[in-house]
């Protein structure tokens, strides 16, 4: 049944390649310094190496693994942040990426104005926002504080406020990092059920946590990545056994 | 050419994105501050008028009507000067946001020039005031001056555009930029007229200033009440075009590798 359903994001052989800070060449002098020594070229560091998989629609994939194994950077390549240096990447769809809740409120502006302005970040219209907001401002619970600026909210605040932004839209792929775990109990539950709502609607997820317990409650797919390569990939159950006794 | 159109479609998108981060510049800048808006005008106005009584003192061969002189000289340079030191860090200092969402990286650089230019047009309304208040002429040309605008607009992007990419790959790009556009305010003839330069020096501003080539066609238009001859108008445009080809291009070519630096 499920192999009847597009495609909705192609990862094919994906290599992605980091600068290291370490090797920036950050002025005139040093990369005079470099030029001389023939150190130009800097050391390039493979963040996630050749990795390969397919989403269908409706699916809710997991990316597993510790810190720095690649999972973000993988997020972030899907949803076109970053280029993959080698191999390719197709996406249909629109995709809804919570990758930082709130990564582009400005503190001096109100939560007003920062609807606005994230919304249009997103790639929305002034004139869709305008239609959304009620709707944005009842999720995040926030009538109350509408014109301070949100250099005085709590993080947990500007995440109601950033989820609620990002998850207006019934977007066809969603790809959530890590991003839940600021606000409080019954936030989070809110946003799980909004994330299962959309599910049921066909959006594909894309799911990164350290919580094995909600990759297994929320997924039904996932990937293992260790140190830039997919050791692991298929079932939610299966990987998540695999994975957890590390 | 469909990479084009692709990417003119990718702009109407934002568009709207546009349009927010130049009022965010603006409500920003005099936001709890008791003059607020004034202030766009009041603050070039006390400029022109310390840097009137300082420059009309000094020279001896008196410039008729020398505040209206300045100013239209002054302003134009400041826009210059701001909106491109602004642009130069657009792309720095927006890294955490570009490092999270996708959006088109020119949006912010464009945004700052953009910004800058609602400010000009603030001065404007002061330069209006000057002219009013030292009975100067007002003639049917001072209505063209949207045309010098314009070129100067489009020269500006492309040098923010330019600066922007370049400030993400060597840090020191800021600083010297600041040596140079003093140099830049002193090889323009702003608070003196241009018979002052060497016969040499003189040569060089009139054919490779592009500043000079804006505020001479802007002066001609406000403060010589003529229309800007034909050498002087197609100097602007071909400085304007060429800088936005070589800041888009530069900048293109290199916004994917952006991510790696910032």
């Amino acid at each position: 049944m499920r192999k009847h359903k597009e495609i909705m994001i192609d990862v094919n052989h994906v290599t992605i390649r980091f600068n290291l800070a370490s090797q920036k060449v950050d002025n005139l002098k040093e990369y005079f310094v470099k030029l001389v020594k023939k150190e130009l070229m800097f050391q390039e560091f493979l963040a996630v190496i050749d990795v390969s998989f397919q989403v269908r629609r409706g699916e809710a994939w997991g990316l597993v693994g510790v810190n720095g194994s690649g999972k973000s950077t993988m997020l972030k390549a899907i949803s076109g942040i970053l280029k993959p240096y080698k191999g390719t990447i197709t996406t249909r769809g629109n995709i809804a990426p919570l990758i930082e809740l709130g990564a582009g409120f400005d503190g001096n502006l109100t939560a007003r104005e920062n609807i606005f302005l994230n919304g249009c970040l997103l790639g929305h219209s002034e004139k869709y926002m305008n239609e959304h907001f009620e709707e944005i401002v009842d999720f995040a619970e926030l009538w109350d504080f509408l014109d301070s600026p949100i250099k005085n909210y709590s993080s947990g605040m500007r995440a109601r406020l950033g989820f609620a932004i990002a998850t207006m839209v019934q977007p066809d792929i969603l790809i959530v990092d890590e991003v839940l775990a600021v606000g409080d109990y019954k936030f989070k539950q809110k946003c799980e059920k909004r994330m299962n709502d959309m599910l049921n609607n066909g959006t594909t997820l894309l799911f990164v946590s350290h919580s094995i317990d909600d990759v297994k409650r929320l997924c039904d797919h996932a990937i293992w990545l260790d140190k830039g390569q997919a050791v692991m990939m298929g079932t939610a159950e299966t990987v998540c056994e695999a994975y957890s006794p590390i | 050419m469909p990479l084009m159109l692709k990417r003119f479609n990718i702009f109407l998108k934002y568009k709207d994105l546009l349009k927010q981060l130049v009022q965010k510049d603006l409500k920003l800048k005099y936001r709890r501050s008791f003059l607020g808006y004034v202030w766009s005008i009041l603050n070039p106005l006390l400029v022109m008028i310390v840097m009137a009584v300082v420059f009309s003192t000094m020279f001896k061969r008196k410039i008729e009507n020398f505040p209206v002189y300045l100013f239209c000289g002054q302003i134009l340079f400041n826009y210059m000067n701001q909106s491109t030191h602004q642009a130069l860090s657009s792309i720095n200092g927006n890294a955490a946001l570009l490092k999270k969402t996708y959006v088109p990286k020119y949006i912010f650089t464009f945004a700052k020039i953009t910004s800058g230019l609602v400010d000009l047009i603030f001065s404007m309304g002061a330069l209006i005031l000057v002219m009013i208040a030292t009975g100067a002429r007002f003639s049917w040309h001072f209505l063209l001056f949207p045309w010098v605008l314009l070129q100067l607009y489009i020269f500006c992007l492309g040098l923010g555009l330019f600066l922007a990419q370049a400030n993400v790959f060597f840090r020191d790009i800021q600083y010297i930029y600041n040596a140079v556009t003093t140099a830049w305010l002193y090889l323009t003839p702003i608070f003196y007229p241009i018979d002052q330069l060497s016969p040499e020096l003189m040569w060089l501003v009139k054919h490779f200033n592009p500043m000079y080539f804006y505020i001479g066609q802007f002066r001609d238009l406000v403060y010589n009440h003529q229309l800007p001859g034909p050498v002087i108008t197609f100097a602007g445009c071909t400085a304007a075009v060429l800088m936005l080809a070589i800041g888009t291009g530069s900048f293109l070519k290199n916004q994917n590798r952006f991510i790696l630096y910032i």
